[in-house]
């Protein structure tokens, strides 16, 4: 049986989730595993939705999965949460960024923003982290995208170690201190 | 050896610098964009944009003649604009190999169609090879440097968007020295006037039949063993060949290296041991037209032609349960991509939205400048097409009621607009022409251009005086403004409109996301001031809500950026400076 893991990242463009994947699939990586990501730029990284998927696991073959078939889904705003909230395993991991960002239909008043979506998105098995926040008491906002890492870090296979090393390797020098400990606040956040 | 992590787009560039390439050049295009800034990031190499994919195949051309080899990239719209000189490199063959990378959109997730660039196989007659992930497309890219050579002819490697854009575990090697082979005057090979060229279409052939028996024994296509009691067997090529392996592990598969030319001994042995072959295949049926017309027993199960393939389309066509699926969310809003917040677009549109013109538009960010709020664009067909439908809309004079005014970007100025604008002065039209130049390529992740200035390897270059460029081609009235300051723009565009002649506006301001601000400042609106009359939600500026229960605009600290857009079009004053009750700043014209 060839037990590939898929974990899919969205988010709205600019937030990070790019950065996230990256350091993701290199740690499934450093880990022995085969691995595949997939995601999308040019148009809609204009504030558009994202998406990026990575699959790891002895052999991976395909680069992205249909609905039914993610393992960890991380949101990292919770609109594009319950957007790709079918895209789940029954039993799979739902982590949202407790932070909804309104698209431009919503802001300019042309249809509201959806209503009770925390509740609906709790109901679907959610486990929320404001990520901004916890990644502001030892960092800045933008380091959210590895608080959300971190947490998601707990559900995956892979030694603390290795999370670290790479996150040494792919962020900016000066901030790798800084992002070492949003990516453990993370962790933390969640119980591990 | 070492195994990496690389995109498809950075294991091209890889396999074309260890296969003794020193030369990359193209136009960028999502999704094959990467190729090039990834290869230029090598030692020894040269890799240049050029102004079009017409001028990049142009440059390998010669490149090529000159014995060294080279790497021409582009995206699948971009080969249209290229198949000029294809058609007929197709006829002259290569001196140093010629390799060109195109990258398919399946699905469009950043283009204006979803043309299949295999159909340039037979077209072109041209070799293609199909890579299916990053360990793939660097070996292929490798060989296909060789078959060039070998063969006499430039290779196409056709990408698609989860190839060029998925990264994946790939053994590199080390880069091989590939001698420079000295120039030699070939008036038969590379003079494709009709006594040659007829010459020429001969040796094609013969080429091609060369080709075909490669392909027929090339390891680079392989066979791939199911359970004995498998009922069919499935043909397929590239990335759908991961999906055929994800849903149906148990069937025997031919996964084809080159999509043209295909290998119909190698098909009908694969064929007659299967009993019956199914054909699995992104966008047109290419494989499925070709197959049956070599008489193979292909069965009907078809994964359809339109967008995307992904594993659930193989498994609906053969018949297999969808995986359980959660309920969906109903009625979320939707998330388009938009301009961002300070674009310097967003002020030319907002006149042309308050002007009612029509504007006939083209490719890049602004080309959002089309959905609401600020829904100011009519058309976006091809790169360059604003002038020549601008002008040819005028021309019918069905719309003599509304201003035309034709919008296009730098960078798609210097690739396809220039004869537009030839065309439109050699014709004596009145045109109303907008040059939005934001000192860069955006839209594909800022790549120099030859109107910015900057070249591929980050040299500075003779920046091209746009002005002097369009007063040369014969534009009877230029003049520049900055889209920063809108009272201005609408005035500029108000008067230009009504000008007899050519007239050519240059929008000029830097990306927003070009300059790192050093200033903090943000803007806020005084509920008290607010009359809620729309006037800066309809900017389309996503640093701006319209708050549900007052009605009044919102300005969200964290996304503004101080532009000021909203502060001049408030009428009622409402929009300061956040905190400390400072002057504006000043925005100059």
């Amino acid at each position: 049986m060839n037990e590939v893991t898929t974990v899919l990242l969205v988010g709205v463009g600019g937030q990070g989730t790019i950065l996230a994947g990256d350091v993701l699939a290199r740690a499934a990586a450093a880990e022995g595993y085969d691995v595949k990501l997939s995601e999308v730029h040019g148009m809609s990284q204009r504030g558009g939705s994202v998406d990026t998927t990575v699959r790891f696991g002895p052999h991976v073959y395909a680069p992205i999965v249909e609905a039914g078939a993610v393992d960890h889904l991380v949101a990292f705003e919770t609109i594009e949460a319950a957007r790709w909230t079918h895209y789940l395993k029954p039993g799979g991991t739902l982590l949202v960024n407790d932070r909804e960002i309104h698209p431009l239909p919503v802001l300019t008043g042309a249809m509201a923003a959806p209503q009770a979506l925390k509740t609906a998105l709790d109901y679907e098995g959610a486990t929320f982290i404001d990520a901004e926040a916890v990644a502001c008491e030892v960092a800045g906002p933008k380091s959210a995208n590895l608080v959300l890492m971190g947490a998601l870090s707990v559900s995956l296979p892979f030694s603390e170690d290795t999370w670290r090393s790479v996150i040494e390797g792919r962020v900016p020098p000066k901030t790798v201190d800084a992002n070492l400990a949003a990516f453990a606040r993370g962790r933390a956040a969640v119980g591990g | 050896m070492k195994r990496v992590l690389l995109s498809g787009n950075e294991a091209i560039a890889r396999g074309a610098w260890e296969a003794g390439a020193s030369f990359g050049v193209g136009y960028p295009g999502t999704p094959s964009t990467e190729v090039l800034e990834t290869f230029a990031r090598f030692e020894a190499v040269r890799a240049e944009w050029a102004p079009n994919e017409k001028v990049a195949l142009e440059v390998a051309a010669g490149v090529s003649l000159g014995g060294v080899r080279v790497l021409a990239t582009m995206k699948h719209v971009g080969m249209n604009v290229a198949a000029d000189p294809l058609m007929t490199l197709a006829y002259t063959g290569v001196t140093g190999g010629l390799v060109i990378l195109v990258a398919d959109d399946p699905g469009m997730h950043s283009s204006q169609n979803e043309q299949d660039s295999r159909n340039w196989g037979p077209f072109a007659k041209v070799p293609i090879l199909e890579p299916s992930d990053s360990e793939e497309a660097y070996r292929f890219v490798c060989d296909a440097f060789d078959l060039s050579e070998r063969f006499d002819t430039p290779v196409i490697v056709r990408s698609t968007v989860r190839v060029s854009h998925a990264k994946g575990l790939v053994e590199v090697g080390e880069r091989r020295q590939h001698d420079v082979q000295p120039y030699t005057k070939r008036v038969g090979k590379w003079v494709m006037m009709p006594g040659m060229a007829k010459v020429r279409r001969v040796e094609v052939d013969k080429r091609t039949a060369a080709l075909t028996e490669w392909a027929e024994t090339t390891d680079l296509t392989r066979e791939e063993p199911g359970a004995p009691d498998a009922a069919f067997g499935v043909v397929t090529a590239g990335v759908s060949y991961q999906y055929v392996r994800e849903v149906l592990p148990d069937v025997p598969v031919l996964k084809l290296a080159a999509s043209w030319p295909l290998p119909p001994e190698r098909l009908a042995a694969f064929a007659e041991k299967c009993g019956r072959v199914a054909v699995v295949e992104e966008l047109d049926p290419y494989l499925r037209t070709n197959l049956l017309a070599m008489g193979l027993p292909v069965m009907p199960e078809d994964v359809g032609h339109i967008g995307e393939l992904e594993p659930s389309r193989v498994r609906a066509a053969f018949g297999l349960p969808a995986l359980p699926v959660r309920q969906r969310f109903d009625d979320l809003p939707p998330r388009p991509p938009m301009l961002c917040p300070g674009c310097p677009h967003r002020g030319v549109f907002a006149a042309l939205h308050d002007m009612e013109a029509i504007v006939t538009g083209d490719i890049g960010c602004y080309t959002l400048s089309a959905l609401a709020p600020l829904a100011a664009m009519d058309t976006c067909v091809d790169m360059g097409a604003s002038l020549g439908m601008g002008y040819g809309l005028h021309k019918t004079g069905s719309t003599a009621d509304r201003p035309i005014v034709q919008v296009i970007g730098d960078s798609t100025f210097a690739h396809s607009g220039l004869t537009g604008l030839l065309h439109e002065v050699y014709n004596t039209g009145h045109a109303t022409i907008v040059v939005l130049d934001n000192r860069t390529t955006a839209m594909t992740g800022h790549q120099g251009n030859p109107v910015s200035g900057v070249t591929l390897h980050g040299e500075g270059a003779p920046e091209i005086d746009l002005e002097a460029v369009c007063r040369a081609l014969g534009a009877s009235n230029v003049v520049t403004v900055n889209p920063n300051n809108l009272k201005r723009t609408a005035k500029t565009l108000a008067e230009e409109v009504e000008r007899s002649g050519v007239s050519v506006i240059i929008a000029r301001a830097p990306c927003v996301l070009l300059e790192r601000r050093t200033d903090t400042n943000t803007f806020a609106v005084q509920p008290d001031a607010c009359t809620c009359c729309d006037m800066c939600v309809q900017l389309g500026c996503p640093a701006i809500a319209k708050d549900p229960r007052t009605l009044k605009a919102v300005i969200d600290p964290a996304l503004c950026i101080a532009c000021t857009h909203c502060v001049q079009v408030c009428r009622y004053g409402a929009i300061k400076p956040a905190g400390a009750a400072c002057d504006l700043p000043e925005v100059r014209s």
